[in-house]
């Protein structure tokens, strides 16, 4: 067995007084997908991005394909070119078209030729099937759409993992189906993922494991056929009976 | 009429095309539906009519239809002799153009006035317009080489040395300043109670002067050496080429990356080379006008450009700092923003021109209209910092965390994602005030420089031209032309605004 791609261990945060993360060990698996649930607030949220670094932490250590982050954060830079990371809100540039968006980093972050880092984009805009909206702003496209380019935007640096944090919550039922289809498309490539999403779908159809948060702990974690079936916490139990119903 | 209350209805012959009513069309239909529809707008009518006819019309009278258009001094522009009302006094302006324009540059060397002006044009205008390629290159040209040669030509003299004499004077400088310090406090050491440990800290403070000159020594002999050589800047320049090439080449990445930043370093100096060359810089340059020579819309220009072009780098830098994470930057700039925020523009200009050279070293002065602009810019950059501190805030938080989850580094998020899209937000405030800083720039009179207002006023003086309407045509002139620079970048700021929001418009 290789060595897990990230491995969180002994993670604990504190916002001033407030301990958000406690202990938290975790290990994933290259080609992995996992789906952490919780009731909100629970630190889901600042648990994924302390994984690329978007939030510091005081205790423990975060090793991303053997590049390792403690508590200064030495190596952020090396360990945000093997992380990608879409959000809720999408966070697209409003300013750059769509192709730049997906140009801006291969160009300025890796120093890739302006035509090279174009043929890659376009590639991965095919993928998530908007190629011909590629000269188009952000805010000129449905949410969906816009969630896709974002996971896009994230492809082009090659990241080894993916991360997600509630990819489909800002958007309309409608178009949270294109946005999850294109997220079955990735898994099914192989690429490693964490996805935070209260899509229980999601979770049956593509997760390996699930991990259920609370109060800044990871509480439970189970193949999604047991966790589902036979969840073994009361708390997991009660978040379960709610978001089920 | 056809009468469709039944539920089933077929047309049997078409309705032909019919002019609209004639009430609702046209002039007619334009003064009743929009001008006399209510009585609210009945009366907004009658006050723009008597608005009009108090107002634009006597202004037109009073600077065209009973305008002097030509005469030799005073007695053409007087009601008596033009046997007429007399409105404004047009060769008054003519008289007075170049004293308007170039204050007191001497008439040989004006043609430096006009070439810079010309040279300005020549490279703002493509710069100003988005479809004309090459962006870069010619706002390098605008931004770094114009403002040099603009200063060699209007100001005239050349240079002994370059990179390697300036840096060499510049450490020397600071080393200076440090033994000169450990001096000052050793003389007080003499008088203080606490003698014994001043004069230990003095002799320490003179002690690290002298070694900084001795750490400096190489590039002051070499600069010696070159000076003694008689060969001009030359070999400086040289020195200075070869310097900058091998840091930018290592620092760029080396081969690695092409021999692209290379060629264009090369490039930059062989330019340099060819202007040093063109303009005689090596042999003194050309003959040199004090800057108390300078005046009228001459200056005006040079303060409102060099204070718009230096107050927004000083404001981005501030707003950054402001923000800033590091405490020691954000109090420096939170402070520097209250401090020039805080005080009036007459008090800066007057500490600038008075008081500063009080508190430099003796030998040390600074030209009178520097003083100004150095005033100018930190000035504008403070209120600068503040406009665009509310576009900084106004870009999400998200913006700088996708940049930086992609990997991007705290300048690349600043520079491509985050500032862009702050001055997007922020184009009206900025130009607000360049606006307001081009027409202060009629403040600097009151330090003794000679602007447009300033020009004008001082021909007010001559007994030649005292009419009654000589104060009026005087200031309509100035008037007009503010007017035409300060509307100009208004319009100009609408269009910019318009095109750069285009990604908000769906
Ligand atoms: N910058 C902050 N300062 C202080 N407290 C914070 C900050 N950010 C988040 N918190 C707190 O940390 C806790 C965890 O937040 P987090 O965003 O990780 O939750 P979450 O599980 O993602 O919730 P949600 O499902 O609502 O997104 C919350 O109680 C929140 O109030
Ligand atoms: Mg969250």
């Amino acid at each position: 067995m290789t060595d897990p791609i990230v491995k969180i261990s002994g993670l604990n945060k504190w916002y001033g007084e407030f301990h958000v993360l406690r202990d938290i060990d975790l290990a994933v698996n290259k080609g992995e997908r996992i789906v952490i649930c919780g009731p909100s607030g629970s630190g889901k949220s600042t648990l994924i991005r302390c994984i690329n670094a978007l939030e510091e932490f005081q205790e423990g250590e975060i090793v991303v394909d053997g590049i390792e982050l403690g508590p200064n954060l030495k190596h952020v830079d090396a360990v945000r070119r093997e992380v990608g990371m879409v959000f809720q809100s999408f966070n697209l540039f409003p300013h750059l078209t769509v192709l730049d968006n997906c140009t801006l980093a291969p160009i300025w972050v890796r120093n890739i030729p302006k035509k090279d880092a174009e043929a890659t984009a376009m590639k991965f805009l095919e993928r998530v099937k908007i190629p011909h909206q590629a000269n188009k702003f952000p805010g000129q496209m449905s949410g969906g759409q816009q969630q896709r380019v974002a996971i896009a935007r994230a492809l082009t640096m090659n990241p080894k993992v993916m991360l997600f944090d509630e990819p489909t919550s800002a958007l309309d039922p409608e178009m949270v189906k294109e946005v999850l289809d294109t997220m079955v498309d990735l898994a099914e490539e192989g690429m490693t993922m964490l996805v935070v999403t209260h899509e229980m779908g999601f979770a049956k159809e593509v997760a390996n494991r699930v991990v259920f948060m609370d109060a800044g702990q990871i509480i439970e974690a189970n193949t999604p056929k047991e966790f589902f079936a036979a969840p073994q916490h009361a708390r997991t139990k009660l978040f379960l009976s709610q978001i089920l119903r | 009429m056809t009468d469709i209350a039944a539920s089933s209805f077929v047309r049997q012959d078409l309705v032909s095309e019919r002019a609209a009513p004639v009430k609702t069309t046209g002039f007619v239909g334009f003064v009743r539906t929009r001008l006399l529809n209510s009585p609210t707008n009945i009366l907004l009518t009658i006050l723009g009519l008597l608005l009009v006819w108090y107002i634009v019309v006597p202004s037109i009278k009073f600077l065209l239809v009973d305008a002097v258009w030509s005469g030799n001094d005073r007695t053409a522009c007087l009601a008596e002799n033009a046997g007429r009302p007399v409105g404004a006094c047009w060769p008054f302006i003519q008289a007075k153009s170049t004293q308007l324009f170039y204050g007191f540059y001497p008439e040989a060397e004006r043609w430096r006035v006009n070439l810079t002006f010309a040279l300005g044009a020549v490279l703002l205008l493509p710069l100003l317009i988005p479809r004309l390629p090459a962006k870069s290159v010619n706002a390098g040209l605008f931004f770094l080489a114009f403002p040099a040669v603009a200063f060699f030509l209007l100001h005239g003299g050349g240079i002994a040395g370059f990179g390697v004499s300036w840096v060499a004077g510049l450490l020397q400088l600071f080393a200076d300043s440090i033994s000169g310090a450990g001096e000052a406090v050793v003389g007080l050491s003499k008088t203080s109670a606490a003698g014994p440990a001043l004069w230990a800290i003095g002799s320490a403070i003179v002690l690290v002067g002298t070694l900084l000159h001795w750490v400096i020594f190489p590039l002051t002999w070499l600069r010696d050496q070159m000076l003694a050589s008689g060969q001009g800047p030359w070999p400086d320049f040289l020195i200075t080429a070869v310097i900058v090439s091998v840091i930018l080449f290592v620092l760029g990445g080396g081969a690695r990356v092409g021999s692209r930043p290379l060629i264009t370093c090369l490039a930059t100096f062989a330019g340099i080379a060819a202007v040093i060359k063109l303009m005689g810089l090596d042999r003194g340059g050309l003959p040199i006008v004090d800057t108390r020579l300078w005046g009228g819309l001459l200056v005006t220009l040079v303060i409102a450009i060099t204070g718009i072009v230096a107050s927004l780098p000083i404001g981005v830098a501030l707003a950054l700092g402001r923000r800033s994470t590091i405490p020691l930057i954000r109090i420096f700039s939170i402070t520097y923003i209250e401090f020039w925020r805080g005080v009036p523009l007459i008090t800066v200009l007057f500490f600038a021109t008075y008081m500063l050279p009080l508190f430099l070293p003796g030998n040390f002065t600074v030209d009178g209209l520097v003083r100004a602009l150095i005033g100018v810019s930190l000035f504008t950059g403070a209120y600068q910092a503040e406009n665009l501190r509310g576009g900084l805030a106004a870009v999400p938080r998200g913006q700088g965390e996708a940049a930086s989850a992609l990997g991007l580094s705290w300048w690349k998020t600043t520079s491509l994602i985050v500032l862009p899209q702050a001055l997007r937000h922020v184009i009206p405030a900025i130009v607000n005030s360049f606006i307001s800083l081009f027409k202060d720039t009629s403040l600097v009179s009151i330090v003794a420089l000679f602007d447009l207002l300033g020009s004008l006023r001082a021909s007010f003086a001559d007994p030649v031209w005292t009419t009654p309407s000589t104060a009026f045509t005087g200031f309509a002139f100035t008037g007009i032309i503010y007017f035409i620079f300060c509307f100009g970048m208004s319009r100009y700021s609408l269009f910019v605004e318009h095109r750069l929001n285009a990604h908000r418009r769906n």
